[in-house]
């Protein structure tokens, strides 16, 4: 099924067993998301082939893989936001607490105020303030209590510690901080609605060293009360946040188990060529 | 010199020569409108209304009609322009998109005098007044489709301008589809406001589809349902009728109308300008 890639002849698997190993670990219990045999396409490309795997609750778990791999399409399966490409296709199933948020009567508005996003680049509303960009989940949402607006501003931009640099400016643009601020407002605009999931697309991949170091920190901190997903192509920021891995590749799941033993000892070679740096 | 610097020199000539030449007549006019017009203006210019055989006739009839007109004309092709638009960037998908856009497009290149016939046989003629029909609810339907086109174009134009990544945005954080189109809106608000404005002076100065539907009048407004009189009929009939001091009233009109337009250019300059802030 896998072309040939920079030399490496790649085992055709998919008719047969999955990739994935079937050993089950510490992901496969209390899960919050699972995804079911999921394909999703653009037009005519297949950019996820079959794809199952769950997402525990209150963890972190990374996606790595190469460029184009479907990565990012995974994640925006997970909240819906797949389906906003026009000529995008979808089948399979992405449960959310057991129920499948695919299903004809559930609101998509629902399913995306419990899986919040965050994007590769800061994307605050250019057109209003700080404070404005932090509720406007709930401002949009027809919430007019001012005091509760603030309180709600206030506990968000603290957990995305992104109060002290801000409260100060709160009636400036959103657009007016700085780059790795912006990103940290996002989040605590994601926040602000308290999603159960947060998914995170690249998170730090428009940041300077310094933005990500808190930005990773803060997902740290985050799984204490959060499931947090996140796609980056930056290995190391996998190994430090995450305690769960996955690998995919050309739209499968290849390897998926504990971040420590993903990165010292992978089962399929695949994983160990790309995480050694051998091709990606 | 080398060839090459002199075929620079020339090519630079030609185009500062047709710059000259597409501006001359321009400024001409601007400049023989004034000196005409000015003449004509007074106090009591504005503030009267048509007078025949008297000098002291005026155009606050024809600035009355003209205003309600437009006015009807906004409140017709304001909403469905905006909500054309609307559809046309955030909802139309794949062929329908294309086919929308396409006749959106085409409307706007309509002659006016071809949505006035329009007007005319489907209102004018269909349903009798004291003037054959003619109307000023009539004139602000023609001119309310001729905005129509112009206002979704720009409105779809605008709204397409607007990042994708704060429609994500909008919707990953669970905003229905609506309100993320009113976000959207406010952030290209000045490209919207533009659209409005452009259709609005657009059809503040047609004549050809109000000689079918307004005919023009020497009364004031005498209600929706009668004859008007209008800014560009006013300059029409007294601009050709031949008497010395109707026609020196046409030109006093025309710089009225001219100074109208001009501001509302300016004002969509400085809409564009000043970032509009919007919550």
């Amino acid at each position: 099924m896998y072309s040939e890639i920079e030399g490496i002849s790649v085992k055709a698997n998919s008719d047969s067993a999955p990739a994935v190993n079937t050993i089950p670990f510490d992901a496969e219990r209390h899960p919050i998301v699972e995804v079911r045999n999921l394909n999703a396409w653009y037009g005519a490309q297949h950019v996820i082939s079959d794809v199952s795997m769950k997402f525990k609750r209150n963890h972190v778990t990374a996606i790595i893989g190469p460029s184009g791999c479907g990565k990012s399409t995974l994640v925006r399966c997970i909240n819906r936001l797949h389906e906003l490409v026009p000529s995008s296709k979808l089948t399979g199933n992405v449960m959310l607490d057991g129920v499948d948020i695919y299903g004809k009567q559930i609101d998509v508005v629902d399913v995306r105020r419990r899986i919040g996003m965050v994007f590769q680049k800061p994307n605050p509303f250019p057109n209003m303030s700080i404070r404005d960009n932090v509720i406007a989940g709930w401002k949009l949402a027809g919430v007019r209590d001012k005091k509760r607006l603030d309180e709600i501003a206030k506990n968000a931009l603290q957990q995305a510690f992104l109060w002290d640099e801000v409260r100060d400016k709160l009636p400036n643009s959103g657009a007016s901080i700085s780059g790795g601020q912006q990103q940290r407002l996002c989040i605590a605009r994601a926040l602000a609605v308290e999603p159960e999931v947060i998914l995170m697309d690249e998170p730090c991949s428009a940041l300077d060293p310094t933005a990500t170091a808190k930005i990773e920190e803060l997902i740290s901190k985050l799984s204490e009360n959060y499931t947090v997903i996140i796609v980056t192509h930056n290995m190391q920021q996998a190994s430090r946040v995450a305690d769960f891995t996955a690998f995919m590749y050309l739209g499968k799941l290849i390897e998926y188990d504990e971040t420590p033993r993903m990165f010292e000892n992978p089962k399929e070679e695949l994983t160990e060529r790309y995480i050694t740096g051998k091709f990606g | 010199m080398n060839m090459r610097r002199i075929l620079d020199r020339v090519w630079l000539g030609l185009a500062v020569a047709a710059v000259v030449a597409a501006l001359a007549p321009l400024a001409s006019i601007i400049y023989y409108v004034t000196v005409k017009g000015i003449a004509a203006i007074s106090w009591n210019f504005l503030t009267h209304n048509f007078d025949q055989v008297g000098n002291n006739g005026g155009i606050a009839n024809a600035l009355e009609g003209t205003f309600l007109v437009v006015a009807l004309a906004s409140a017709i092709g304001v909403p469905i322009g905006l909500l054309a638009g609307v559809y046309i960037s955030e909802y139309a998908t794949g062929r329908s998109a294309d086919v929308v856009r396409f006749l959106s497009d085409v409307l706007v290149g309509i002659p006016s005098i071809v949505t006035g016939i329009l007007v005319y046989s489907a209102i004018v003629i269909s349903f009798p007044t004291p003037f054959n029909g003619y109307t000023a609810f009539a004139a602000g339907v023609a001119l309310g489709l001729m905005e129509i086109p112009i206002i979704a174009n720009t409105t779809s134009e605008s709204l397409r301008l607007v990042p994708n990544s704060l429609r994500e945005a909008s919707a990953a954080l669970g905003i229905r589809k609506w309100r993320t189109i009113f976000l959207m809106m406010a952030n290209c608000l000045g490209g919207i406001m533009t659209g409005i404005l452009l259709a609005t002076s657009r059809v503040a100065g047609e004549t050809a589809p109000l000689l079918l539907t307004a005919l023009g009048s020497t009364q004031p407004f005498q209600g929706w349902f009668n004859a008007v009189e209008t800014m560009t009929l006013f300059i029409f009939q007294n601009g050709t009728s031949g008497t010395p001091n109707l026609v020196e009233q046409a030109w006093g009109a025309s710089f009225v109308l001219l100074i109208t337009v001009l501001g509302i250019n300016i004002a969509i300059k400085l809409v564009t300008r000043r970032r509009i802030v919007f919550v």
